[in-house]
């Protein structure tokens, strides 16, 4: 059974279609990076398959369930734009809030392990409003990935990171494909997500120009792929 | 096809409403109590009629939306409640001027009165709704949401009125005798002039559904221009 | 996790963090004072015609301040991206709708409690006498308030003018259960009980509350996915 099917997605701003007729599949323990020129149609996608939009034609699977199965929602990490905690509330607090609705035995007990993994410990009582900007990135991770999801959904997660904050990011990326976690992340900071990328998909103008195993020739030149398609 | 049909129609309705106007100025006696004002039930009341079959078709249209994602439904909708809240409008003005000459005051609380007021405000709140939301497809779907609350609050709110007049009681606004009975020529009237008025409802929500098509597909015609 | 605890698990965490700003339900509750204060300009405080129309004036406190206390419930999860956060959650659109009414539905109430007995000193009104009756019908017509502010609030969580839209959506739909409220209120605040012809006004309470508790509920997935 593949992670992700995404079966003739069309998504429509009224009638102008911002996705085309998307179809791939992604196998369990593949790391998808997914590329394209601002516009292309990433963050769409990457809603869609996190439950977040509907797509108008076509269908999304995530191990075999729709999206909107709670069941499916359960097994899913996402890491969006905004860090998804609140600023009224501790470190602990919200990663303990997480661990509940993700439906996890001992809420507290997941809350402080993670805490550590990301050196919050020290700062678990304090409220994130106070937080720097990396600590909050560093707390945005351990939301992401406290479930130890199944499937990840990263949507440009090394943009605007510090290096400590990448170096932890790609440390528990790495043990999540290790366990068998599939992760499919939208990107520009090509060389990082080329290091971890085993397959590529390129949406160009909300087609899909080309989903494959990551060629080689990207490791050296990141842009490869994009001169390769044709962009215009 | 479609045009012939609108001029048909638009035809029709102009030729009844010049004869109904005709009967209702010069064949009808006047009224016992009232005088000669009370010619204007027989718009004041077809608005109403007009009115609500517009709202029940836009309730419609939002739940048939829902369960489809057509956008043509969300068309009719908005078509629908923009074309229903001018006929509120024309209820609610035909019958203030009405009560201004038998009673010398603009405004009673009569309940029906009363009740367009708010049927006309939960409506204009949809229309606002539509205007603050850009991407069209969010716009369609929460604007059908509100549409599905908005009648069912109209219909409850119609009740509650109800109720409220007999606790409350206002005067209220109609021509029906001692025995609460009607003329019945006035009454035939009443029906015979709802008919013209309906066509033009029909004619209005016809057109404006189609600017509405037009609209949404000029909107995507700009966003592919900016894509480029 | 079970449906009611997800319910309890968001009602609690709206509550922890409003109860540690207390923002929303300071500014409500100065709101209401504010109004109560203003009406004693409209209407002469020490003659009679206080106890006709108490009910009404009480409410429109209520309705008002209640209205920044529901406006917030979805607005306050727009900070950070939490919304997007609960919604790719395994809880269910409704469970997270149920336990956002629920909190407001606290915070309204309090504000409600503390207000009774401010009005009853400034207009000199002895309001406690029914005070159990009272009391039911501030539950039932509140959580009307609650369940058609919040949806709205969701609904309109992404405008620009939500502030705005807010109230004027709100307060036509809101009309039998605030006419309701008043009527009863203005009675059991006179000291009378609610006799025959009145209780049309419970009934109607109970059933704009199930009917439109349902819908909301029915409809708030669809509002809150994209």
């Amino acid at each position: 059974m593949s992670a992700v099917d995404v079966a003739g997605v069309w998504k429509f701003y009224g009638d102008y279609p911002a996705l085309r007729d998307i179809r791939f599949d992604v196998h369990p323990g593949q790391c998808l990076a997914l590329l394209g020129r601002n516009g292309a149609g990433k963050t769409t996608l990457l809603k869609i398959l996190a439950g977040l939009s509907t797509a108008q034609k076509g269908d999304v699977k995530v191990f075999g369930r729709s999206v909107r199965d709670s069941a499916a929602r359960g097994s899913i990490g996402v890491l969006g734009h905004g860090i998804g905690v609140y600023d009224e509330l501790s470190a602990f607090e919200n990663l303990k809030l997480f661990a509940n609705l993700y439906g996890l035995a001992d809420a507290e007990g997941t809350a402080r392990a993670w805490l550590k993994r990301v050196t919050l410990e020290n700062v678990a009582d304090a409220l994130v409003r106070e937080f720097s900007r990396g600590m909050r990135q560093r707390l945005a991770v351990a939301r992401t990935f406290l479930h130890e999801p199944k499937l990840l959904l990263l949507d440009e997660p090394f943009t605007s990171l510090d290096d400590r904050s990448i170096a932890l990011l790609q440390g528990v990326m790495a043990e999540s494909l290790a366990r068998g976690a599939t992760v499919i992340m939208s990107t520009h900071q090509l060389r990082e997500a080329m290091e971890l990328a085993s397959h590529v998909v390129l949406l160009n103008r909300g087609r899909l120009s080309f989903h494959g195993a990551r060629p080689d020739e990207m490791l050296a030149d990141p842009t490869w792929l994009y001169r390769q398609y044709g962009e215009g | 096809m479609r045009e012939k049909l609108i001029y048909l129609m638009g035809l029709a309705a102009a030729l009844m409403l010049v004869r109904n106007l005709y009967v209702i100025l010069l064949g009808l006696p006047d009224e016992a109590d009232q005088g000669a004002i009370y010619r204007i039930i027989f718009f004041h009341v077809p608005s109403w009629f007009t009115a609500f079959g517009m709202f029940v078709a836009s309730g419609t249209a939002s739940a048939l939306y829902l369960a489809r994602k057509k956008q043509s439904y969300d068309e009719l909708a908005v078509a629908t409640t923009e074309v229903g809240t001018v006929f509120v409008a024309i209820g609610l003005v035909t019958g203030m001027i009405w009560a201004r000459i038998i009673w010398g005051i603009w405004w009673t609380w009569d309940p029906r009165l009363t009740w367009a007021l708010i049927t006309w405000l939960v409506y204009a709140g949809y229309l606002m709704l539509r205007r603050a939301i850009d991407d069209p497809t969010a716009r369609a779907k929460n604007s059908a949401v509100l549409n599905i609350f908005s009648f069912t609050s109209v219909m409850i709110t119609y009740k509650a009125i109800d109720w409220w007049r007999t606790q409350h009681p206002a005067p209220v606004l109609s021509i029906r005798g001692a025995g609460g009975a009607m003329d019945p020529a006035m009454e035939q009237m009443l029906y015979l002039n709802w008919l013209p008025m309906l066509m033009i409802a029909i004619i209005l929500v016809m057109i404006r559904m189609r600017q509405e098509g037009q609209q949404r597909e000029i909107e995507s015609l700009r966003r592919m221009a900016h894509a480029v | 996790m079970g449906y009611l605890r997800q319910v309890l698990t968001i009602c609690g965490k709206d509550l922890r963090s409003e109860f540690r700003t207390k923002e929303a339900l300071n500014a409500s509750l100065a709101f209401a004072l504010v109004i109560l204060l203003l009406f004693s300009f409209a209407f002469d405080p020490s003659s009679e015609q206080i106890n006709e129309i108490s009910g009404g004036l009480i409410w429109m406190a209520f309705a008002f301040a209640g209205a920044l206390i529901l406006n917030r419930s979805f607005a306050r999860e727009l900070f950070n991206d939490c919304l997007d956060a609960l919604i790719y959650s395994p809880v269910p659109g409704s469970a997270l709708f149920l336990g956002k009414a629920l909190a407001s539905y606290v915070l309204l109430l309090i504000v409600e409690l503390v207000s009774f007995p401010i009005f009853g000193l400034f207009y000199n009104v002895q309001w406690a006498r029914k005070f159990g009756w009272l009391l039911f019908v501030l539950l039932l017509a509140s959580w009307g308030l609650t369940v058609v502010g919040t949806m709205f609030s969701a609904l309109t969580v992404n405008l620009r003018l939500r502030e705005l839209m807010l109230p004027m959506l709100l307060y036509p739909m809101m009309i039998p259960a605030l006419m309701s409220a008043m009527q009863l209120t203005t009675v059991l605040i006179a000291g009378q009980d609610i006799t025959g012809d009145n209780w049309i006004w419970v009934r109607l309470l109970i059933g704009f509350d199930i009917i439109f508790t349902a819908l909301a509920v029915a409809f708030v997935e669809t509002v809150l996915v994209g």
